[in-house]
């Protein structure tokens, strides 16, 4: 019997929940940091559907280990430059809601 | 033999559960901090996924970057940022949005669900090498050497960059 963790489908179903999940996330947080947290959901769900892969497809399996770890490290540099972007619009703007940052707005 | 096989499926299914506490806990915390909490707990799960599919490594990992720095420095970035009172009642947005944002993620999930089922996924007929360190370590080291000197580049010009717009914002201010 196959469990459903020997199963390709069930983690491609957790990536797709957490990618649909995320943009969801994303349209509904109204602050900078919530739209920040959403998309590392969607870099998790990637990481997840580049492990199953992997494991269950791939003929190498170092390939999707060195995707999801430079998926990880493009998460860790994304998330320090929107940090600091983050920063510098609260110290303009005094507020995080990306609906008053709209200098550019026509 | 066949307990440890259902205690490792129970400990699979504790880890899903985990992950949609957090998804849950970051989108209907009142405050950010909790959000990055939920989130915290979501990418614990996703290291229990990654055990799972045979990478204790990447599990770690998980551990170290995704938990360990980021969530750290988005709460650094709430603990600099506003009050929690000031922006947690508007933190979610009105109800126009939440049917934009469910038809948005009903529309991806309808596309990818409908590929995922129409698919027929076949493995590779051969495998080579295996899931240990030394294996990713090689390919690091010669395979894939350019993709891990370029993710170290922009790790540095990342951070360089943050500390540039943040000392940026900080002199316009005064």
């Amino acid at each position: 019997m196959t469990m459903p963790s020997d199963q390709l489908e069930t983690y491609l179903l957790m990536g797709l929940f957490l990618l649909v999940f995320g943009i969801y996330s994303m349209v509904r947080h109204r602050t900078f940091i919530g739209m920040l947290i959403s998309s590392e959901f969607i870099l998790n769900g990637a990481s997840l559907n580049f492990m199953a892969f992997n494991r269950f497809l791939a003929p190498d399996p170092a390939v999707g280990q060195v995707f999801t770890l430079i998926i990880m490290g493009l998460g860790a540099a994304e998330a320090a430059l929107i940090v600091s972007l983050i920063l510098m619009v609260f110290h303009k703007y005094r507020s995080i809601d990306p609906d008053e940052v709209r200098d550019l707005k026509g | 033999m066949s307990y440890y096989r259902y205690l490792a499926e129970g400990i699979y299914f504790l880890c899903i559960l985990t992950i949609f506490c957090g998804a849950f806990v970051s989108l209907r915390a009142r405050y950010l901090m909790n959000a990055v909490l939920g989130l915290a707990l979501a990418l614990l799960g996703m290291a229990g996924l990654f055990y799972h599919l045979g990478s204790p490594f990447l599990a770690l990992m998980q551990l170290l970057i995704n938990i360990g720095a980021i969530c750290v420095i988005i709460a650094f970035g709430i603990m600099v940022g506003p009050r929690p009172e000031q922006e947690a009642e508007k933190r979610v947005t009105a109800k126009r949005h939440r049917f934009l944002a469910a038809a948005a993620g009903l529309a991806v999930t309808l596309l990818l669900g409908a590929t995922l089922v129409g698919t027929p996924w076949r493995p590779a007929t051969a495998r080579v090498g295996d899931f240990s360190i030394n294996h990713l370590g090689e390919n690091l080291l010669f395979q894939f050497c350019l993709a891990f000197e370029l993710i170290s580049v922009v790790l540095l010009t990342a951070i360089l960059g943050a500390l540039i717009i943040a000392r940026i914002g900080r002199e316009e201010v005064k």
